[in-house]
């Protein structure tokens, strides 16, 4: 029997794994999915906020602002692309201003540091593409940009590197009470611990009803965005809101850590937990919404468009907490979750605690180094680099100049990358321009040798997602059609 | 490391016949840097034929049309690197490049040759709505697969664009046992060439549906099936759509030349082809760095290439032998008339070319035309023209301008081409 057994292994299940791991405690993480970071974590703005927008006196905002005062620590201990560019909440129209005002007053009384509303000239000033229309702006310096793989693959691997294991491919089907813990039953197996944290995202409200006497429902909200081109870098240096009122609710423009611009997202509540596809409707809303409060948005560099869903709860509020004994909830975390995750993972930790009462981990290691990425070191340190370990010379991904070393190295890690998007995501090996049309066949190539397998069984994400079907002609060859010809 | 004459950056079939070429022009010290691990480029996995027919006046396979000027240029002991990726060039020609043997190096070379060819756009640059699952490929990536790794991607494929790739991967699916449902191409006519369209879908009995387009993608890991709808002024048409149960979508959407070196030294690019604005000597706004093959302009067939290549190499040897002719004398633009995408090159010094030469200008028209005349024009004055029974955006159109004729138009300022009724 495990100590505690958390569901899910997006950004906050890891992040509570790695606050468990604190403490001396025998933890597993269950996943559905072959990775970490694969729902509501790997596909959203990537953006951690300030915190002025959460109702005050929520937990959203509470978790919001203590997640956005520990991101800058974590992100150092724990090699995080992050970095706090600030964001602006565009007014458009004079007669909007008393809910710019009702936002700043709500981000003061939730503790936001370094709030102020600036004026049209210095809002030019430090955004020159924001749109004449514009007429001043909430600006909130502690606003951040993050990697959101990053965040939750470095929490994975530091929890890894305590101890934590993690179980993948792994559905929970049932959630039992038994004597002294609960048994949970998934689809590789059934598993005994004394806690269960339900951080399933999407499907927290299927986990939470198994377990829990009353019921809540999950409401899948679809965000779909545009990625641009690295060329496009610089055209807003801040994270742009626009302030809901006369044009309606808008779209963000951000940069993002890699240096390309996010746009986005749509919130279109629907029925299907599993439908992450984009729409032409959707596409269209984030095109027409973008343009509203920056002016002549580059949107032909774009590079990819996609959709991510949040775990909205039609009260809008993070539901944390110990439901049942032994079962705790930290269910419908939707945005800020990903902001949010760092408070998070320290209140489930100690709610955890509370019941398990654990002795702390005295070989806890808090730090973690990312994956070594060689541009960014010095050329003498890059060339040396080489000589020692030839693979960082060999460019796999011409778009993002992403070597063989840092691909092997993302592999070999714990968790480590089983599929083209887990080496994609923790590389950025096919996240450029050509969207992996060149260096697909040969990650594909390096996954196959390092993992010991075949071609044929390297996906793209996991599961039925094959890339390959079979060889050249093998359907004639086995076939009847051409016998005898 | 070694300092060389001329560093070619790409060892595809235009950096191969710039090599040639320069080495015939008396260039000794040549070094080609390729990132792949053979010479060749594209034309390695281009297996099929109709190469050379040009050049050679036979049919080869792109191996084969590759392998006459790898030939020449082993023969000639020109250097080359593989596995070697070039990360920054600037506009001093400091070029910054990697290996894993050499590891980390920089070349100072008097003359550049840029011949990094170009890229397919993906299927996220065209924003379809709809998953994005396993099953998608550009064409190119496909072809790669199929004919240098024998992998089967798909095995039930339909292919979104009627370029040259998207063509043969037609083909070359429905030999290798895959069932090619449909061609959608989103204008009106195809990009690709009219032999392919007769030799890849007409004998294999593959619908070419013109005007159409993806409007969505099913499948949340392997593409389940995707839906097409006809088009009108760009847009979907709604009540058009048709469903296709299908595993694999191919994409031969457009080819973007690849321009980041170019971009980083600061060489000035023409956004009609997003490769380098050129003069009549292929150089580029950097003195002594020239372009030439698919990163200047994206070509029909690769004989173009190679020939626009060994021009570069020509140019570029002269350049190293008696340094820039630059400012000898003003360039005259060369402008975009009726019906005119763009024009390679953009810029013409007519007195820098020997006058018994003739000036080689390579357009592409933005429309199909019939019974219509290129004609190009020196300020106002005539100095070309030539009837054309058709002309499509698919096909690349060639002018040879008299540098003699040109000669006699000194008050001209510019030189227009043109597309005129007959």
């Amino acid at each position: 029997m495990t100590d505690v057994l958390i569901i899910g292994a997006g950004v906050s299940g890891c992040s509570i794994a790695r606050e468990l791991s604190r403490r001396k405690a025998d933890i597993l993480v269950v996943e559905r999915e072959e990775d970490v970071c694969c729902g509501t974590s790997k596909a959203n703005s990537a953006i951690v906020h300030a915190g002025f927008d959460a109702a005050h006196g929520s937990l959203m905002a509470k978790l919001n602002v203590e997640g956005s005062r520990l991101m800058p620590q974590l992100a150092r201990d724990l090699d995080i692309q992050f970095e706090q560019i600030g964001s602006l909440v565009v007014l458009m129209s004079e007669e909007d201003r008393p809910a710019l005002n009702r936002l700043y007053q709500n981000g003061l009384d939730n503790g936001v540091e370094g709030l102020r509303i600036i004026e049209r000239d210095e809002l030019r000033s430090m955004e020159p593409n924001i749109s004449d229309q514009a007429v001043a702006a909430l600006f909130a310096p502690t606003g951040g940009i993050i990697c959101p793989f990053g965040l939750n693959y470095a929490l994975a691997e530091n929890a890894a590197a305590n101890a934590v294991r993690f179980r993948f491919n792994s559905k929970v089907i049932g959630v039992v009470p038994i004597d002294g813990g609960w048994k949970v039953q998934t689809e590789n197996g059934d598993l005994e611990t004394r806690v269960v944290v339900n951080a399933a995202g999407l499907y927290s409200d299927e986990i939470h009803n198994m377990a829990a006497e009353d019921t809540m429902t999950i409401v899948p909200r679809r965000g779909d965005y545009f990625l641009l081109d690295r060329s496009t870098s610089g055209f807003v240096k801040h994270t742009v809101f626009q302030l809901p009122g006369k044009y309606g609710k808008g779209v963000l423009v951000s940069p993002t850590v890699h240096g390309n611009i996010i746009v986005g997202p749509t919130a279109i509540d629907q029925q299907d937990k599993e439908s992450t596809a984009t729409t032409q409707a959707g596409l269209d809303t984030v095109r027409e919404k973008s343009g509203i409060c920056v002016k002549n948005l580059p949107l032909r560099q774009t590079i990819t468009s996609f959709a991510g869903l949040r775990a909205h709860e039609p009260r809008h509020e993070f539901f944390i907490g110990e439901s049942r004994p032994g079962f705790v909830d930290c269910a419908a975390i939707e945005s800020p979750g990903l902001s949010s995750s760092p408070a998070i993972g320290k209140m489930v930790a100690e709610i955890v605690d509370s019941i398990l009462h654990l002795p702390p981990n005295p070989d806890f290691i808090p730090t973690r180094k990312g994956i070594l990425n060689p541009q960014k070191l010095s050329r003498e340190d890059m060339a040396r680099l080489i000589r020692e370990h030839p693979a960082y010379g060999n460019v796999i991904c011409r778009c993002e100049t992403v070597t063989e070393g840092e691909i092997l190295d993302a592999i070999h890690r714990v968790p480590g990358a089983k599929s083209l998007d887990g080496v994609k995501r923790r590389t950025r090996a096919g996240m450029g321009r050509c969207q992996g049309g060149f260096c697909g066949p040969r990650v594909m190539e390096i996954l196959a040798r390092e993992l010991g397998i075949e071609q044929s069984q390297i996906t793209k994400s996991g599961g039925a997602s094959r890339l390959i079907v079979g060889a050249c002609k093998d359907s004639m060859k086995g076939g009847s059609s051409f016998e005898g010809l | 490391m070694k300092d060389y004459d001329l560093v070619i950056i790409g060892g595809g079939p235009a950096g191969l016949a710039a090599a040639i070429a320069a080495f015939e022009n008396g260039i000794r010290d040549i070094l080609i840097l390729e990132r792949d691990n053979e010479l060749g480029g594209i034309l390695n996995q281009c297996i099929h034929s109709g190469f050379g027919l040009h050049t050679f006046h036979e049919e080869l396979t792109g191996p084969e049309y590759a392998g006459k000027f790898i030939r020449q240029v082993q023969e000639r002991g020109i250097a080359c690197k593989l596995n070697t990726m070039v990360l920054n060039l600037d506009s001093d020609k400091h070029i910054t490049a990697v290996n894993r043997k050499d590891g980390l190096f920089t070349l100072h070379p008097k003359a550049v040759i840029l011949a990094m060819g170009c890229r397919e756009r993906p299927r996220g640059a065209l924003n379809i709505p709809g998953y994005r699952p396993a099953g998608i490929y550009t064409a190119g990536t496909a072809q790669r697969l199929v004919n240098m790794e024998g992998y089967l991607p798909g095995r039930n494929v339909v292919i979104l664009g009627s370029g040259d790739i998207g063509l043969i991967m037609a083909r070359r699916m429905t030999l290798e046992g895959a069932k090619v449902q449909v061609v959608a191409e989103l204008m009106p006519y195809s990009s690709g060439l009219k032999r392919n369209i007769v030799q890849c879908l007409d004998d294999f009995g593959i619908p070419l549906k013109l005007s159409h387009t993806v409007v969505g993608i099913q499948g949340k890991y392997r593409v389940e099936g995707i839906t097409l709808a006809g088009v009108e002024n760009g847009r979907p048409v709604p009540g058009t759509e048709e469903h296709y149960a299908c595993d694999t979508l191919l994409i031969s959407c457009g080819l973007i030349p690849e321009n980041e070196l170019s971009r980083g030294a600061g060489i000035e690019l023409n956004p009609a082809t997003n490769g380098p604005a050129v003069n009549e000597s292929l150089e580029t706004s950097i003195p002594g760095v020239f372009a030439a093959g698919n990163v200047l302009h994206v070509h029909d067939l690769v004989d173009f290439v190679s020939e626009e290549a060994a021009a570069a190499g020509h140019h570029a040897a002269a350049f190293i032998r008696c340094g820039g002719n630059e400012g000898k004398e003003r360039a005259l633009q060369v402008h975009c008339g009726n019906g005119v995408r763009y024009t390679v090159p953009e810029f013409i010094r007519p007195h820098a070319v020997d006058p018994d030469e003739k000036i080689t200008l390579r357009f592409r028209v933005s429309n199909v035309y019939r019974n219509m005349r290129v004609a190009v024009y020196a300020g106002g004055a005539p100095v070309y023209r030539r009837k054309r029974p058709v002309m499509t955006p698919g096909e690349m159109e060639t002018v040879h301008l008299d540098v003699c004729t040109l000669l006699q138009h000194p008050e001209a300022n510019h030189i227009t081409v043109t597309l005129e009724e007959v």
